[in-house]
């Protein structure tokens, strides 16, 4: 099964493929594959070719032309996102502000604040970090702690955020604070936009197990932000943060599906050379990794589907995430055992090859955007109507 | 190619549900699956005549309405999630479509329209002793002879082959793998019995050939290709099914932990017990793409991809349903593991599903076979 939407998509689906085909040379060509959602290798020239795509106006493609995107629809970002998987282009440095900032100013900033960060993230000149997530909060948001307190014109802001994706190379932070300090859970929460740049915020880089200083803890102490900064309604920060969470699951498995379909062909061909298809407990493990990559597919084509003909996608959006991420860290295993004794060796300074890179980080797949436990919770409470946890 | 329900796939799901909801419901099941013959007249004749469900994807010039195989899939899951009893699958996914994919256009003016008005039960004779739904497990033989080709052999493990009217039989001839068809009503030589099943949901009959007279369907020796595609259709309609049955297990967990209380809560509100459901439903979800990409790929014809679906449905909606049966026993612990209980129901008929047409390793090689694994 292919994408085909028709002549119109067709037209830009050609540009794009030749403009890729023209453009994915070089030193950008020798990164195809490399990056990911939590990887931060490779960062200079990852940024570079976010330039790139930016020159080409091929960043927010689906956003609209004042704000400088291309004022498109639903499918062509659709397959924007199919042709770049399928080319393996390298993972965007400004995917952070493309896929979550970027869609919730659109649907919920003020026009000011549209107007004023929108075309700097197209052009990458400023760069963003996400604030959500605290120590020891892990899935749960709604335990937030950092404060925010109205002092005139100003917020001041302290608190502790970690797991802050692309928070090294940040220029400003979206966070999510608490205003009402009587709050609890997700009452009285503010999401705030707050410039890096100044003296009471600090960011340090936090290594992963792939070796990669992916992510930031980030101190705030007394950092301040202005009273226009706010995101939605004071109070009404977690509204705004479930609207972001929902925006990001909508068609952004398409791509990381292509890369474990990728996957999967370059391990039947490993499995080939070494001849391991003979063996009856391989084989079948090799059978079932292929199946569970097409099922990804259908499983996306499905939901595109649905969005595209203006549908409620159906359950199946919901179990996607809890399926792939499941099926991928099994495919990595496969992959591992099938790479034998090389398998074990590393490059100078811990050089993880792609696979080793991919399988390795395929760990945090069921951890971040809301671990399996939760996507499970969801699942059972939102989709099932079963009976919810007693909550404290 | 459109890969998502229209509405009037909606309604057509919507008018089944509720009719099977009001003729197939869990006493009319346990009553066909209770009796020997398994089989309610009326309710055939009702949908035949009320909803035409038999030929709904038999092309119109045979009688039928011409529908795709999107739409008879709808039927198909949602006859599974009513664990519809008698000979639906028999007749529609294997008979009629053998016909349909063996190159004889008279026997399809004649048997077709039999078929899509209600008034034919048929069925395809493939499996014989030793199990096999491929090619070399035929050894059944036909002979030719003066006063036709006659048959002698057996057949057994055959789909509602107790009470089919027509039988389209598979046997082998010097030139090869033939399709045949044998008048059951009046066959001489032809000796049925209905065999004692584990799912009494689904019935299965042996079949004793000693020279019956049989009607040769196409040219001799050619069958198996046309066979091999019918197996494929009858793969992907029984995925279907499957994804239903597993759906209508997980509703029944899920309504059950909501009402079942321990330790003073709903069971559902434990993660013990949520985490099992949420695990289930992506099993559905899962199963559910691979059967419906079997069934986008028969609408788009491409041979290569109908292979390849086929065979990942049957793998995959074949295990999902049994262990979404099972799971759904272990929800409702003691009473689940209950002859009264419905839940045992299912669990059958995901084990005897698995069975039919051949078990998953056997799919899964012919995946492997056509992928070049």
């Amino acid at each position: 099964m292919e994408l085909d939407f028709g002549p119109a998509v067709r037209d830009f689906r050609d540009e794009l493929r030749d403009w890729l085909a023209d453009h994915l040379v070089g030193e950008f060509a020798g990164h195809r594959g490399v990056g990911g959602p939590t990887d931060g290798a490779a960062w200079e020239v990852r940024l570079a070719w976010d330039r790139e795509l930016s020159a080409g106006n091929w960043l927010g493609v689906g956003w609209p032309g004042e704000y400088g995107g291309r004022g498109l629809g639903l499918l062509e970002e659709i397959v924007f996102e199919y042709e770049y998987a399928r080319v393996n282009a390298p993972y965007r440095a400004t995917v952070n502000a493309l896929d979550l900032l970027g869609p919730m100013l659109l649907k919920v900033g003020a026009e000011e604040q549209k107007k004023r960060f929108l075309p700097p993230i197209l052009a990458v000149e400023e760069l963003w970090g996400q604030g959500f997530s605290e120590p020891g909060a892990g899935s749960d948001l709604a335990s937030v702690r950092t404060r925010a307190e109205r002092e005139g014109e100003q917020w001041v802001v302290s608190g502790q955020k970690v797991w802050t994706s692309f928070g090294i190379h940040a220029d400003w932070l979206y966070v999510l604070a608490r205003t009402d300090p009587d709050s609890v859970r997700h009452k009285g929460l503010t999401m705030l936009l707050l410039p890096t740049d100044q003296p009471g915020v600090e960011i340090r880089p936090i290594r992963n197990l792939a070796g990669q200083d992916e992510f930031a803890e980030v101190f705030l102490s007394d950092a301040r932000t202005g009273a226009d900064m706010v995101v939605g309604e004071v109070g009404q920060g977690w509204r705004t943060a479930m609207a972001t969470l929902g925006i990001e699951r909508g068609t952004t498995l398409l791509p990381q599906q292509l890369t474990f379909e990728r996957e999967a062909e370059a391990l039947i061909d490993r499995a080939r050379e070494r001849g391991a298809l003979d063996d009856p407990m391989l084989r079948r493990q090799i059978i079932d990794a292929w199946i569970s990559v097409r099922i990804m597919r259908t499983t996306n084509l499905r939901t595109i589907a649905e969005l595209t003909a203006g549908r409620t996608p159906g359950a199946q959006a919901t179990t996607a995430k809890l399926y792939a991420s499941t099926r991928h860290q099994q495919l990595g295993h496969l992959a591992q055992e099938l790479a034998g004794p090389a398998g074990q060796i590393v490059g100078e300074d811990y050089g993880l090859d792609t696979r080793q890179r991919s399988f390795l980080l395929s760990l945090a797949e069921t951890i971040y955007g809301g671990s399996s436990e939760i996507q499970r919770n969801i699942i059972g409470e939102q989709v099932l109507g079963l009976p919810k946890e007693p909550r404290p | 190619m459109d890969l998502t329900f229209t509405q009037e796939q909606d309604e057509l799901r919507k008018v089944v549900r509720s009719f099977l909801a009001k003729y197939s419901d869990e006493a009319a099941v346990r009553r066909l699956a209770a009796d020997p013959k398994g089989h309610d007249d009326l309710l055939w004749h009702r949908m035949a005549g009320e909803l035409g469900l038999q030929g709904l994807a038999v092309p119109e010039e045979y009688g039928g309405s011409g529908f795709g195989y999107v739409d008879i899939g709808i039927v198909f899951e949602e006859a599974g999630r009513a664990l519809l009893c008698g000979p639906y699958f028999a007749t529609v996914a294997l008979a009629a479509e053998a016909l349909l994919r063996c190159d004889d256009e008279q026997a399809r003016r004649d048997l077709l329209p039999g078929i899509a008005s209600g008034g034919t039960v048929a069925t395809l004779a493939l499996t014989e002793d030793t199990g096999r739904w491929d090619e070399p497990g035929i050894r059944l033989t036909a002979h030719d002879t003066a006063s036709g080709w006659q048959l002698t052999g057996t057949k057994t493990y055959v789909p509602d082959g107790h009470l089919a009217d027509l039988l389209l039989v598979a046997a082998r001839t010097p030139a090869g793998v033939s399709l045949f068809a044998v008048d059951a009503a009046d066959a001489p030589g032809l000796a049925r019995t209905p065999l004692p099943t584990l799912d009494q949901t689904r019935k299965q009959a042996r079949l004793e050939f000693a020279d019956t007279p049989a009607r040769l369907l196409g040219t001799e020796g050619t069958a198996w290709p046309a066979l091999r595609r019918t197996l494929a259709t009858a793969s992907v309609l029984l995925a279907a099914e499957q994804v239903g049955g597993a759906a209508a297990a997980l509703d029944a967990a899920v309504d059950y932990a909501g009402i079942r209380v321990q330790y003073g809560r709903p069971i559902g509100s434990f993660q013990g017990i949520k985490h099992k459901c949420a695990d289930m439903l992506t099993d559905i979800e899962s199963a559910r793409s691979a059967a419906y990409g079997g069934l986008w790929a028969l609408d788009a014809g491409d041979e290569t991809e109908i292979a390849v679906a086929a065979a990942l449905a049957h793998v995959f909606c074949s295990e999902a349903f049994t262990r979404v049966a099972g799971d759904n026993i272990q929800v409702h612990g003691g009473i689940g593991f209950t002859w009264e209980h419905p839940a045992h129901l299912y669990f059958k008929r995901a084990k005897s599903s698995e069975a039919l047409l051949g078990p998953p390793s056997y799919h899964r090689e012919l995946l492997a076979a056509r992928l070049g694994i």
